[in-house]
């Protein structure tokens, strides 16, 4: 059935995390956003915070249940459908998938407990103490499957003869090289997108309807962190582009199309490759690469003409490099732009351009995260433990993988879109105004400046 | 004890949570859409939700545990299951997606529309029917390796009568077990009416239970005749498991301590499921893979383990903290929470 099983594993797994990560970077970064909110209402004894802390937590219970149940998916289908790597991977790697599971217990079991206890303690702050454990479990489970993204990019710990795994170090394969780049930029990129995307509802609902105090308070609440996050990514992404520079030199200059080996080479944006594999119509940043490489911009920076032309990826993935960039500054420029906005009397924040930009960045910052997961898996090709073992010795050889990646596209399909009717069902039946009469029906309307 | 013994009785443990937790859940998902087909729904669906719902998150974990915990101790698992499994396997994830989608959606969502309340209550049953695959395939007889490419003999499991006594098993078992534990439940909420509805499923769903587990046993010497030997060697285990279930079904004919009824029944499946376990060893798939060669080098194996110790002192307080909460909390269950 179609193409052949190595090809449809690839699109079945692709297909599975493209889905999965949406979700996956929702829950690692909303529960932080949730805990913020209900600190500060309770601190400031602002019901609009708690309100909020309350609203977000709703919809985020929908997108949980899809993040597990895909994350269920895919942690069966990594042996489902790469049988041989697992075998390989497990002896190796395991441990930080074992203690990904703790985390999400953890994670489940608090947010179980949070999720039903809104009203049960006599003291507020009890309640949000229960949010600690929940970012702590979803923020682990991010750090620990990140480890062993890195291990298969710097795979270490072990020596591989034939088929027979010795001298294995489980907590060195854990501290490859990679880890400390790849976490930092994920768990940075899961905060600034699940801001954003929060940033975004709110704006929307603000062009829609008309502007209040509690919308107000969250904009500026999830604007305020978007910045924050969208430099702590940009800083990370940094970090990763150095680190490549120093472990995968191939790789980083197949997302940079750095041919030849060079001092003070340029940073190419966009563009097109001719015949000859020369870069046309491109913006050049003189020197930039190496500046990203090492933060020197007359170091040298190895080009892909020293690599082995079959162990190269595919070059488009230097699109995808280009985007996730400029998409985090898009982010960074945009919260800078509103929080000036803000400061100075005069403009008026919740102009409707800015708000449509505002709601832009949402979605943006999820693409740039699929940009991301997929500039750097298709980047580690055609390897799947970079040096040891390619993507092709490691798929089922299963014929009917090509059905099976039909039924999970209907899966997903559904789950999307029965998921999304049912958040604006929920909101809609439910409008914040309505709510916050019912609940607090004592506190003003309208603020002063309003 | 060696660590590949430890880690594999570790791992049974958490299956063993795994089949109690997620029955009770199955189980309910069957009972709500019958009750709903019945018009009872009115006395038992309220009850079912206010359980369920806390915890199910909690349920799938026990499973994604096992699974993760499997091929951390037994790569070669990995191999055989992965290779074998690809159409079982995705089905049971289909069903394990659209039932876990379920609660989400409905509990927060819309009113609970009809079909959704018929796939919750048939996932309920296929999902134990898929998921109980695995253990068939593992008697061995269902799979080949020719070259060193290994092959699922479907034809072989659709047509093996032990395939199915299995799958039978799997399904009333996990409506046995559920309708004991909602009796539990229903008797601490002080539901009078609930509670005659469920115990008298419970009562139901007994004998059946009995009579399936038999169905296997026999077949069972019909296919894998070493392991059905280890089995009748360990015949006390499974005496202790058939004197537990009489003792749960008198307490619940009796209408009392319904608490203590269902610690029975987790007794007789632990009983059972040990006994079963036991009589595989060394086995983990007949004849391919052995807890001994299957296993994980010595230093995973350790690191795993101490893993797992530290992991508990972290899991064990917090669930305690869920169950009280929860389960114990006479007036959560009153439904005045
Ligand atoms: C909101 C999302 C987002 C944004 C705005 C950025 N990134 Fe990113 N990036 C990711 C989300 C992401 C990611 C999804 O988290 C990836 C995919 C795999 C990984 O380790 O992180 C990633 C990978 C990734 C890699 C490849 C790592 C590897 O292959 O091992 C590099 C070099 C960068 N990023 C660099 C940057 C730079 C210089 C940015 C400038 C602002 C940037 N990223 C913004
Ligand atoms: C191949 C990679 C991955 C595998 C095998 C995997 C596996 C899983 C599994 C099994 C679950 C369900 C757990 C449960 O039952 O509660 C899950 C959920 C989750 N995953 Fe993934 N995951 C992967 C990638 C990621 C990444 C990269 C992140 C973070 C950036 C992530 C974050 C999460 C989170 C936060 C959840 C819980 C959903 C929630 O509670 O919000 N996962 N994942
Ligand atoms: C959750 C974050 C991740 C995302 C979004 C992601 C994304 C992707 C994508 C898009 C592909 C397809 C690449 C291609 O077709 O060339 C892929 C391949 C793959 N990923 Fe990742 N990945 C993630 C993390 C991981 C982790 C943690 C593992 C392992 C435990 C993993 C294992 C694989 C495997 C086995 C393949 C197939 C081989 C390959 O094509 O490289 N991925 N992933």
């Amino acid at each position: 059935m179609l193409a052949d099983s190595v090809t449809m594993s690839r699109a079945l797994t692709s297909l599975t995390l493209g889905f999965h990560i949406i979700f996956a970077t929702i829950g690692v970064g909303v529960p932080l956003m949730i805990s913020i909110a209900e600190f500060i209402g309770i601190k400031k004894g602002d019901p609009h915070y708690i309100l909020l802390a309350r609203r977000w937590t709703r919809g985020f219970v929908i997108t949980v249940a899809i993040g597990v149940v895909t994350g269920t998916a895919i942690g069966l289908q990594l042996s489902l459908l790469w049988p041989s790597f697992m075998q390989i991977a497990g002896n190796v790697i395991s441990l930080p998938l074992f203690m990904e599971t703790f985390a999400f217990f953890f994670e489940a079991i608090f947010l179980g407990a949070y999720l039903y206890t809104w009203d049960r303690f006599s003291k507020p702050i009890y309640h949000w103490l229960l949010s600690i454990p929940v970012i702590i479990g979803s923020t682990m489970s991010a750090v620990f499957i990140t480890t062993v993204n890195a291990f298969m990019n710097a795979p270490q710990g072990f020596e591989l003869n034939g088929r027979t795994i010795t001298s294995i170090d489980p907590i060195a394969a854990i501290l490859n090289p990679a880890a400390p780049a790849k976490i930092f930029h994920v768990v940075s990129s899961a905060y600034l997108a699940s801001a954003a995307i929060l940033a975004a509802i709110t704006a929307f609902n603000i062009i829609k309807k008309k502007s209040n105090p509690y919308y107000k308070k969250a904009l500026k609440l999830s604007m305020s962190a978007t910045l924050i996050f969208a430099l702590l990514t940009a800083i990370a992404g940094d970090v990763s582009a150095k680190y490549l520079a120093e472990h995968q030199p191939e790789k980083l200059a197949s997302y940079e199309w750095h041919f030849d080996t060079e001092t003070g080479a340029d940073l190419i944006l966009f563009g097109t490759l001719n015949d000859q594999n020369e870069v046309e119509n491109a913006i050049r940043l003189p020197k930039f690469l190496s500046f990203l490489s090492f933060g020197d911009f007359n170091s040298e920076v190895t080009g892909l003409e020293e690599f082995d032309e079959a162990l190269l990826p595919p070059l488009w993935i230097h699109y995808l490099f280009d985007g996730m960039v400029i998409l985090g500054m898009y982010a960074l420029g945009i919260s800078m732009l509103y929080l000036i906005f803000l400061r100075i009397r005069k403009w008026n924040e919740e102009n409707k351009l800015l708000l449509w930009l505002i709601v832009l960045n949402g979605p943006l910052a999820m693409i740039a995260i699929e940009f991301g997961w997929i500039l750097a898996e298709v980047g580690r090709q055609p390897w799947i433990l970079r040096g040891y073992m390619k993507v092709a010795e490691a798929a089922t050889t299963s014929p009917h993988v090509g059905w099976m990646f039909f039924l999970f596209l209907a899966l997903y399909i559904a789950l999307g879109v029965i998921g999304v009717s049912v958040l604006r069902k929920l909101f809609r039946n439910n409008p914040v105004e309505l709510e916050l009469e019912q609940r607090y029906p004592h506190i003003p309307k309208k603020d002063d400046f309003s | 004890m060696s660590y590949e013994m430890t880690g594999i009785i570790v791992l049974w443990l958490f299956l063993y949570g795994y089949l109690i937790v997620a029955s009770v859940d199955f189980g309910a998902g069957f009972f709500a859409y019958y009750a709903k087909q019945t018009k009872k729904d009115h006395l038992i669906n309220q009850l079912i939700s206010r359980y369920l719902s806390p915890v199910w998150e909690v349920t799938n974990v026990f499973f994604v545990f096992f699974f993760v915990g499997l091929i951390g101790f037994f790569p070669d698992t990995a191999y055989y299951y992965g290779q074998t499994l690809l159409i079982p396997g995705s089905i049971a994830i289909v069903l394990i997606a659209i039932r876990g989608s379920f609660y989400a959606f409905e509990n927060y969502g819309s009113k609970r529309s009809n079909v959704y309340m018929f796939l919750y209550g048939a996932t309920g049953l296929l999902i134990p029917a898929a998921l109980s695959t695995a253990l068939t395939i593992s008697e061995g007889g269902f799979i080949q390796e020719i070259n060193g490419d290994v092959r699922l003999l479907t034809g072989e499991l659709i047509t093996s009568p032990y395939s199915w006594s299995v799958v039978l098993l799997a399904i009333v078992s996990v409506l046995y077990i559920s309708s004991s534990f909602l009796a539990f439940y229903a008797n601490r909420a002080n539901d009078g009416q609930a509670l005659g509805l469920v115990r008298k499923y419970a009562l139901f769903w007994s004998f059946p239970t009995i009579i399936a587990s038999l169905t296997t046993f026999i077949a069972l010497s019909q296919h894998n005749m070493e392991h059905f030997q280890n089995m009748i060697d360990l015949w006390w285990v499974f005496g202790l498991s058939v004197g537990c279930f009489s003792i749960a079904m008198w307490l619940i004919y009796q209408g009392k301590r319904y608490g203590l009824a269902f610690v029975f029944v987790m007794f007789q499946f632990f009983f059972a499921f040990f006994g079963y376990g036991a009589g595989h060893m060394p086995y983990l798939l007949y004849p391919y893979v052995t807890v001994h060669q299957g296993a994980a080098h010595e230093a995973m194996g350790l690191a795993l383990v101490i893993a797992f110790i530290l992991g508990l002192l972290l899991l064990i307080p917090s669930l305690f903290m869920l169950m009280k909460m929860f389960l114990f909390d006479a007036d959560y269950v009153k439904g005045k929470k």
